[in-house]
């Protein structure tokens, strides 16, 4: 099939079992129906398939979170893989590379999922290339030293995790097994980063101030992965009705800060966070302020690498444009020759 | 298992049988257009040698070959097959989602093709 033939999403989705063009009338009652059944589908906290009738606003909701999601991915193998010929070792290569593929793969699970809604993966490529979509802020900041490395996977892909493990259940079946996948490979991408740490803050005096320095860069961007305060989070509401989302993002915030406490300790490092304390009342982590403005700033396109990462990948997309076409034109003359011989 | 479906086509009760995939337009050639029309394969991987092939995720490529690679590449990096199947998203043939009722009425209501209907030889050994 031509990925082209795909519209984009539609503005009335299909109604379930419309046979015959009916009047508006019948069409009002199919529209009905299909919202009961899904509503019964959400209410039992079952899934929802690629061609069950969804609410528009629901298939729009998850197309923009899932190909959000696949390019934030995408873009996401840029910091580390400006790493890899600089790594320390053969096998902090290796590692790299492995980790960097895997976060490929995770952009082609996700736009996989995200096509079932409707959306060609090419208009979601093309759309990530003219700067139409967003992604993940926090690959809009620059990794600096190798510690980076180390920082990005331990608070970073850490932060990736606590989002994603509850995305598992979302409504939406080919999400949550994108998700499925996806969990079961990132947890090495956060132990391997957590090890680089480990390893500089038990090396030389510079070594351990290089990791703390990567640990003072990254916390804040980490905490704001996961979205803003709940007060001011207006989608929230209506993803968490339709099962999509699990948990706030002050709570995932909060749990997250919890786990870093530990686990700062045993790398011998400390968060850059003063105000970080366990509220014996609310029973939840508490962390400090986070700069709100610089996180809408970044998300708008001024963060420090914005236009570097969407220059990369438009020129990554250029040069391979030649495979991609080989590829296309080997196919067809195969498949020529192959009539030809049936002929 | 229901890998692709085209929300613009709505799974119609005329027929029991749908595509799962919107079918390639014929103008729609791969060698015409400048590589965006790889078309969508569905990936099934056998695990370990004794177990059927699962359904894993779906890809692009513009061949059989290359589609086989990149299921290689994309669904087996941890070695989780010793077996790929790749099938023209397309080529699938599905059950309606809406003929569910009846579709799937055959089975309703005969419990007596389960073991469980039978309880009169509850506590006979061997049986």
């Amino acid at each position: 099939m031509a990925a082209q033939n795909l519209q984009s999403v539609p503005d009335q989705p299909a109604a379930p079992g419309a046979a015959a063009p009916a009047a508006d009338q019948g069409q009002a009652q199919l529209e009905a129906e299909g919202q009961a059944y899904f509503d019964r589908v959400i209410s039992e906290d079952s899934r929802i398939e690629p061609r069950d009738w969804m609410p528009a606003a629901y298939r729009k909701t998850l197309l923009r979170q899932i190909s959000q999601h696949a390019h934030s991915e995408i873009i996401g193998m840029q910091p580390e893989a400006n790493w890899i010929s600089r790594a320390p070792s053969l096998k902090r290569k290796a590692i790299l590379m492995a980790k960097v593929q895997d976060e490929a793969g995770h952009g082609l699970y996700l736009y996989s999922a995200a096509e079932t809604l409707g959306q060609s993966r090419d208009q979601m490529m093309d759309d990530l290339i003219a700067g139409k979509a967003r992604y993940s802020s926090i690959f809009n900041y620059p990794a600096l030293t190798w510690a980076d490395m180390g920082a990005i996977g331990w608070l970073v892909d850490g932060a990736a995790i606590c989002n994603q493990v509850p995305l598992c259940r979302a409504s939406y079946g080919p999400y949550g097994r994108a998700m499925v996948r996806i969990c079961k490979e990132e947890s090495f991408h956060q132990r391997q980063g957590f090890e680089i740490l480990l390893e500089l803050s038990n090396g030389t005096p510079a070594q351990k101030q290089m990791a703390q320095d990567a640990v003072n860069r990254w916390y804040a961007p980490a905490l704001m992965m996961f979205g803003p305060p709940d007060d001011d989070s207006p989608n929230s509401k209506q993803s968490t009705a339709w099962n999509i989302k699990r948990f706030s993002n002050d709570e995932l915030r909060s749990r997250f800060v919890g786990m870093m406490v530990e686990q700062v300790r045993v790398l011998g490092l400390t968060l850059p966070d003063s105000e970080v304390r366990f509220n014996e009342d609310t029973r939840k982590w508490e962390h400090g302020p986070l700069d709100w403005n610089e996180f809408k700033e970044v998300l708008a396109g001024r963060g420090p690498c914005n236009s570097q990462r969407l220059e990369r990948r438009r020129q990554a997309h250029d040069d391979g444009a030649w495979v991609r076409e080989a590829a296309a034109a080997y196919a067809h003359k195969q498949s020529m020759k192959t009539k030809e011989f049936a002929a | 298992m229901s890998p692709h479906g085209n929300p613009e086509v709505p799974a119609s009760s005329a027929t029991e049988i749908n595509r799962e995939a919107p079918k390639a337009s014929p103008a729609a050639a791969p060698a015409e257009t400048t590589g965006n029309a790889w078309g969508l394969w569905e990936v099934f991987v056998r695990s370990s040698r004794g177990l059927s092939h699962v359904h894993a995720g779906s890809l692009h490529a513009p061949d059989a070959a290359m589609a086989l690679r990149n299921a290689r590449d994309l669904y087996t990096r941890r070695n989780e097959g010793v077996s790929i199947w790749v099938v023209p998203a397309d080529a699938i043939a599905s059950s309606d989602p809406d003929a569910k009722g009846s579709f799937f009425e055959s089975p309703q209501g005969k419990d007596y093709r389960h073991a469980t209907y039978y309880t009169k030889s509850e506590g006979v050994k061997h049986l």
